[in-house]
């Protein structure tokens, strides 16, 4: 794009009238104002970021245009109208389509059930017999909008995370939507799935579509976004054009201060310890080949790779959830020979998942049940094994504080209310409270915010400096270049390529994660 | 937003009278109480002192079934079986008791040994329940409708084995007087039943085992990576919901005086329902005993106080529903008030 087409379509953002506009949207929950006079506009074929830290109020400020919540005051605009939707359906039927974190498709029904789902073509309008033709010709078309080169009536569960993806967008094309919602698109999608969805996006774009995009990953609120909001607090902080935004503009404004060092320093310097794991030809038909590697006390060792690369497989066996067929793994130099997350456990390793909702966490329970939970028979004796609640209570309410979760009340507060950062921390707690000598991080900052991360990078640091071994799985380079000692490249279930701190090359990192390129990414 | 109104919200909240009531987990015991009033002025005899033992005793088996139930609701199972156990160890234990050609008769321990032999009864079905839904991934509630529908009709088979008659007689006395007697004007079955309860809420709220109930029914997966050992306490909650079964059989054939392969074939609604009105999720890891112990004394009040009316049993039936619907709306009500605030 050149610098005179982007000086023109700045200048008609600035002068088109907004398809939706937004003006002091206030919202509280329990008596805690969440939003308060929260405003933007948009206009048709233009991309809005939407950035902020967890609790900012994006979610929220999302919701109540998707109709999933009604707001306090304030008032939106629509198409020329006041919108003010009843449900999500009715958000739906307006023409806002909203395109969640986690995709509402249902997997055992095939693509074109999932589009039509509340509205199938009928063979006789008012009743209630369905069209299946049509449907599948309609799916077809909705398809090809978003490039998707599969058979209508392939189920949904067998696609990957990307494609699914598509499949919401084709269902919001289906409906005719005017605005389509993105939340945290990107998350689980490989690089060039991201790709793909940033082209389709650019194409709805043309087509006229509004788009509100959100994200924690800047570089790519920069590279897709027209206009960029900044929300803190459940305040507008800030609204720009992207060629007055920076992303460290946007990091000051989200955070209300300037992180100087968002990956705390460590002495990378210092001896390592004996080695605290250590693996050897770990193989499981189908997911990993081969696995071997030594961890020392005090050492950040990183897994780099795709998705699908094996490295979540390569955890889960490590910790013996998942089995594997030969190898040898050996935690503090005792070999074990029937790993269970319990036997792991009694050998000082820990385990933090990469879904932190579905295997981290009992979202309905307090903070200070979940962080209790993989302690509970260190505090338990005496008859009838009873739990000593008092000291559990006060261990517990030690850590919650150490790992800084911000919440009043422990006791009361359900995981499911807090912001994905804190949530986060309860899981850590919750390891931290065993003194684990091996500490095996899948994905420790997915979907939080800046300053969650910094504070997560700390405790990682204080670990490692007190002698753990920290084994780090992520999908951001730029997390492992800025915290390893060592990076260990997966690629097709095996280790492509070792680097040692000092010799960290971003390029060379992602080569060796995708030697074998197309066929590897495309999983 | 005015400024009046932003001070108002961000004001901590003090909710009315009736609406901490409302959210409070003795609501279902301050719903029975109040029950229990309004049919005094109707039904006067309701609050006689014989009639308000009467429903203490009747409230005792059931009680214990669905404290045990109350385990397998919490890991999100359900327990169909508890009324076939019921009856199973109910003819088993009679047989070996009864004077007429039972096993241990004449023994001089056939008490001892009848009631071994319900709790084996109770357990072993519960060992099968356990074994089937945590071996083979079954669904409970299929694995428990088979062993129902199994063991209902063992139950008859095995009385006809036993007896020309329709059920096993002739128990010993000092057995009934488990299900019967009195001490210091309070049935002796109160006593049994409050152990039962005391062991159960002590496991529920002050041990390992307890905590890790809770664990399994809110996320399975979460506990396993916790290093729960997520079989094994499935499996448990099923052997301690037979064995409870087994109790419960032991007093109610103790006050029918006899063992009969019929008994507690209508319990089981009233089981579940007494534990949900109670406040314990199907949906598992939200129970307590307490909770149970309100919803069983609920429907035993309603129960009696029908029974009392000398309605006929079709209505019995249909004004029992529409109270029970009645409690449950409630229930729903007070939590959308608990998701709004």
């Amino acid at each position: 794009m050149t610098a005179t087409t982007q000086a023109a379509r700045d200048a008609a953002i600035t002068a088109g009238r907004p398809l939706l506009k937004v003006e002091g949207l206030c919202k509280s929950f329990f008596g805690v104002e969440v939003l308060h006079k929260v405003g933007f506009s948009l206009q048709a074929g233009r991309v809005l970021g939407l950035v902020g830290e967890n609790g900012s109020g994006k979610s929220t400020t999302m919701n109540i245009i998707g109709g999933v919540h009604q707001m306090d005051a304030g008032q939106i605009q629509f198409d020329g109208a006041v919108y003010r939707p009843k449900g999500p359906r009715d958000a739906a039927r307006q023409g806002i389509a909203f395109i969640h974190q986690e995709l509402n498709l249902f997997r055992n029904l095939s693509i074109a059930e999932n589009l039509f789902i509340t509205e199938f073509p009928k063979l006789v309008p008012g009743l209630p017999f369905i069209d299946r033709s049509a449907a599948r010709k309609r799916a077809a078309e909705l398809l090809a909008a978003v490039d998707l080169d599969l058979s209508p009536t392939t189920l949904v569960n067998k696609l990957s995370q990307g494609e699914r993806q598509l499949v919401e967008i084709a269902k919001a094309l289906g409906a005719k939507a005017k605005v389509i919602i993105f939340d945290e698109p990107t998350t689980s999608l490989t690089t060039r799935e991201t790709d793909r969805l940033f082209d389709i996006i650019n194409r709805l774009r043309a087509q006229g579509i509004a788009i509100i995009y959100i994200s924690h990953i800047l570089a790519d609120v920069m590279r897709l976004c027209d206009n960029i909001t900044v929300l803190r607090d459940g305040h507008v902080v800030g609204s720009a054009l992207k060629s007055d935004m920076t992303i460290e503009r946007m990091i000051s404004m989200m955070v209300g201060r300037s992180i100087d060092q968002l990956f705390p320093p460590r002495d990378y310097a210092a001896p390592k310890g004996d080695p605290v794991l250590d693996v050897a030809g770990i193989t499981q038909r189908g997911t990993v080949k081969d696995i071997s590697f030594t961890l020392k006390a005090g050492e950040v060792l990183g897994i780099s790779g795709l998705m699908g690369a094996g490295r979540s497989e390569l955890a889960r066996i490590l910790f013996g959830i998942d089995p594997y067929s030969s190898g040898e793994i050996k935690i503090g130099g005792v070999a074990i020979t029937a790993p269970t997350p319990s036997v792991c456990m009694d050998h000082g390793m820990a385990f933090l998942t990469e879904d932190r909702r579905a295997e981290g966490l009992m979202m309905e329970a307090a903070i200070d049940t979940n962080i209790a939970l993989s302690s509970l028979q260190n505090y338990a004796g005496g008859l009838g094994g009873m739990i000593d609640r008092g000291r559990l209570a006060g261990d517990v309410q030690k850590m919650s504080t150490s790992v800084q979760i911000s919440a009043k009340d422990i006791v009361r507060t359900l995981v499911k209310n807090l912001s994905g950062g804190n949530q986060q921390k309860v899981v850590i707690g919750k390891w931290l409270l065993r003194d684990p000598k091996v500490f095996i991080l899948d994905e420790p900052t997915r979907g939080i915010d800046v300053g969650a991360k910094n504070e997560v990078y700390k405790i990682i640091n204080s670990l490692a400096a007190g002698g753990a071994g920290i084994l780090m799985i992520s999908s951001e380079l730029e997390e492992l270049v800025g915290m390893c000692d060592r990076i260990m490249v997966m690629a097709h279930g095996e280790i492509r390529a070792t680097y040692e701190r000092g010799s960290f090359d971003r390029e060379e990192l992602l080569r060796a994660a995708m030697w074998d390129g197309i066929r590897s990414s495309s999983k | 937003m005015t400024a009046a109104d932003a001070t108002i919200a961000s004001r901590p909240r003090v909710l009315p009278a009736w609406k901490r009531l409302l959210l409070s987990e003795y609501l279902v015991l301050v719903l029975t109480i109040f029950y229990f009033v309004v049919m005094w002025t109707i039904v006067p005899e309701i609050a006689a002192a014989d009639t308000l033992l009467d429903i203490l005793s009747a409230m005792m088996p059931l009680l214990v079934v669905a404290i045990g139930q109350t385990f397998v609701l919490i890991v999100a199972g359900i327990d169909l079986s508890a009324p076939s156990i019921i009856a199973m160890a109910s003819v088993v234990g009679a047989s070996v008791m009864t004077g007429d050609a039972g096993y241990a008769n004449g023994s001089g321990v056939e008490i001892l040994a009848g009631i071994v032999a319900f709790l084996a009864v109770g357990s072993v079905i519960g060992v099968f329940n356990g074994l089937c839904t945590t071996r083979f991934n079954m669904p409970s509630f299929i694995v428990t409708l088979t062993t129902m529908m199994f063991f209902s009709g063992a139950a008859i088979w095995y009385t006809t084995v036993h007896t020309d008659a329709s059920s096993i007689g002739n128990l010993p006395r000092t057995f009934i007087e488990i299900g019967q007697g009195r001490i210091a004007g309070l049935p002796f079955s109160l006593g049994v039943v409050l152990v039962v309860a005391g062991i159960a809420h002590f496991i529920l709220s002050r041990t390992v085992y307890g905590r890790w109930l809770y664990a399994v029914g809110l996320n399975p997966k979460a506990a396993a990576v916790s290093g729960v050992p997520v079989r094994n306490v499935i499996f448990w909650a099923f052997v301690i919901s037979g064995v409870c079964a087994a109790i419960s059989s032991i007093l109610y054939t103790g006050r029918l005086e006899t063992g009969t392969p019929v008994l507690g074939q209508r319990i089981l609604l009233d089981v579940v329902g007494a534990a949900v009105i109670g406040g314990v999720s199907l949906f598992g890891g939200k129970g307590k005993i307490l909770w149970t112990i309100f919803g069983v004394l609920f429907l035993t009040v309603i129960d009696k106080s029908l029974q009392l009316m000398g309605l006929p049993i079709a209505s019995v039936f249909a004004i029992k529903g529409s109270i029970i619907l009645a409690a449950a709306i409630i229930d729903a009500t007070r939590h959308r008030l608990l998701v709004r605030g």
